[in-house]
């Protein structure tokens, strides 16, 4: 028997977000005393042993080129051979976006009851119940789940990665491999950049900076900080900002450490995108914006003279002229 | 060309959440529902777009609910769409769903299915791969552009720090996110055309629930905000070093 950690190696390096699914993972293995164990999928150039300080002990590794692009569908046919040859009773993925399109289908393939979005262990102490956040994080679901197999798939930056010792043994599977049906033709990453959702730190803006041309100060504190950007709904819809920049209900939902906000009023839509952040700083010169309330620390005051400040501060912090 | 679109009811997205029965219920009093806003301004505003564009196009809207979502299914008609089909079976569990919505799809024989990312109260992004999973046909999740030319689809889909874009044959699952189409107001006369279009009651077909909700939890409230003075931005830089250790 095993907990089955799927581990996301897209482009040959394996995500954040699947070093805090492994670290969460063994946490469950040790719960329930079984063997942690990693899935990879297709030709990663990372030290996959290396894995092994993550809690993982064994991973599974199907090398093949028509693994290279996602197609859920192949991806879950191929993981639930794994799962299977493995004994999995829980299968661990990353809430992420590739997590998204794999495990519902891994879950209709195996009926195994999936948790989609949790952010804490199981509670084993009578069944297996885990808890989720539901209405775009103004609460939490503790969902059961009474399937032989159970899929779990973990909200980004709701599990630390503890990273101990170890190596994990690294065995090739030999998977059966369906040719994908979806065809990708090109992919456009912004390289060098921290991809919002994995942030650890995200500094955000709203209507409050008046214009596009006012994003310089955002970004250098980003830059500096080494933080993703983010903007409110009608700052993206305006066009001042791209649309992958856009936090709320209708946007990226997103959980880092710490959240800037400047310059937003603090709706209760764009509230439900960044409402788990685990430490909430807003910069508004309206004493009244909602936003406070939902703030760890504030200033009230005008972003345009704030934010330089700010910048200047980290600098000295951080020992950079 | 036949379009299923899913649509779900949701509480509006200024709903106050709470709930009764010893936290095991949401509390519905007072509350506004609406059409999922995914479902609303991205699958379903793009199933119209492409039947403008071929005009023998045929939309068909799908839901899972009691018979108290009639009035949402009314508007998602009155955006566009020919015809509705209410399975009538009230689930919390996404697969129970996804097996009524693939029956329903068995049956109508639909070259595309379009599903919202997200329901905005379960926030689940699960429906549209276990219905592909259970029709056995190719889904692209968090898609935020789709273009048909004939059977093909050209598909742009969000990847973590960018996008991806890709090509299927159809018959298709997709989910649609922000980018997908523009949200649209329905006008007087498709709100009279609504009232006339057929709305289908189905039983539901047998199926598992694989999941249960025990129960919810509020998140414990904030302490309260510690305001720093705006001369002393130097203060606040400290706090964010050594009492949040977030910087
Ligand atoms: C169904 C629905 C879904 C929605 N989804 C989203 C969503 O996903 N995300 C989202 O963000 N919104 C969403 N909205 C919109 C939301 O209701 C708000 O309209 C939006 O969040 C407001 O954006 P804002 O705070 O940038 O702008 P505003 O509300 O205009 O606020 C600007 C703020 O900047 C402050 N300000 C102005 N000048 C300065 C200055 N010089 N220095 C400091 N502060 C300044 C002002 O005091 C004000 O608080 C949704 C709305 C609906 C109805």
């Amino acid at each position: 028997m095993s907990v089955l950690i799927f581990i996301d190696a897209a482009e040959g390096q394996v995500k954040k977000s699947s070093l805090e699914a492994m670290t969460y993972g063994a946490k469950i293995a040790e719960q329930l005393n079984v063997a942690a164990e990693g899935v990879v999928l297709g030709n990663v150039t990372e030290d996959l042993a290396a894995l092994g300080k993550y809690g993982v002990k064994k991973i599974h590794q199907v090398s093949n080129d028509e693994l290279k692009n996602l197609d859920a569908q192949v991806y879950a046919n191929v993981i639930a051979q794994v799962a299977e040859a493995s004994g999995a009773t829980v299968i661990v993925f990353s809430n992420s976006m590739d997590g998204k399109a794999i495990a519902p289908r891994l879950s209709a393939r195996m009926k195994a009851g999936l948790v989609a979005g949790a952010v804490a262990l199981p509670d084993t102490s009578n069944g297996f119940t885990v808890k989720k956040s539901v209405f775009s994080g103004k609460a939490f679901a503790n969902i059961s789940v009474a399937t032989p197999v159970k899929i779990i798939s973990l909200s980004p930056n709701a599990y630390k990665t503890v990273a101990g010792e170890g190596t994990a043994e690294v065995v090739a599977f030999a998977a059966t491999v369906d040719a994908p049906k979806v065809k990708v033709t090109s992919v456009n990453k912004a390289s060098g950049e921290v991809p919002l959702t994995e942030a650890e730190i995200v500094v955000s803006a709203g209507r409050g900076l008046k214009g596009p041309e006012n994003w310089g100060m955002v970004e250098e504190l980003a830059k500096l900080l080494h933080a993703a950007t983010a903007c409110s709904r009608p700052v993206a819809d305006a066009d001042w900002r791209p649309h992958n920049e856009h936090v709320g209900q209708t946007g990226f939902a997103i959980a880092p450490n710490l959240y800037i906000a400047i310059g937003i009023s603090g709706a209760i839509q764009d509230l439900a995108g960044v409402n788990r952040s685990k430490v909430i700083v807003v910069i508004n010169k309206d004493p009244e914006a909602p936003f406070f309330k939902a703030a760890d620390y504030g200033i009230v005051g005008d972003a345009f003279e704030v934010v330089p400040k700010l910048i200047e501060s980290i600098k000295k912090l951080k020992g950079v002229a | 060309m036949k379009i299923l679109v899913c649509i779900s009811k949701t509480p509006d997205t200024t709903a106050k959440i709470a709930f009764t029965d010893n936290n095991t219920k949401f509390d519905e009093s007072g509350v506004q529902w609406i059409i999922n806003p995914y479902d609303e301004w991205y699958a379903l505003v793009r199933a119209i777009e492409l039947k403008e564009a071929d005009a023998s196009t045929v939309i068909n809207l799908v839901t899972v609910a009691g018979a108290d979502a009639d009035p949402i299914i009314r508007k998602a008609l009155a955006l566009g769409g020919d015809e509705a089909i209410r399975v009538n079976a009230n689930s919390h569990d996404s697969f129970y769903i996804a097996s009524q919505i693939a029956d329903v799809a068995k049956q109508g024989g639909y070259d595309l299915i379009l599903t919202g990312k997200e329901t905005i109260d379960y926030n689940g992004s699960s429906i549209g791969g276990m219905v592909a999973e259970l029709l056995d046909q190719p889904f692209i999740s968090l898609a935020a552009k789709l273009e048909l030319a004939g059977t093909k689809a050209t598909l742009t889909r969000e990847i973590e720090g960018g996008e991806e874009v890709c090509e299927a044959d159809l018959p298709l699952v997709v989910s649609a996110q922000k980018g997908m189409a523009e949200a649209r107001i329905p006008n007087m006369r498709g709100i009279m055309a609504a009232r006339t279009k057929p709305l289908k009651v189905v039983e539901p077909v047998a199926a598992d629930s694989l999941t249960t909700v025990a129960g919810f939890d509020l998140p414990p409230a904030k302490a309260g905000v510690k305001l720093v003075d705006p001369e002393n931005v130097d203060e606040l830089v400290r706090l964010l070093h050594e009492e949040a250790k977030a910087i």
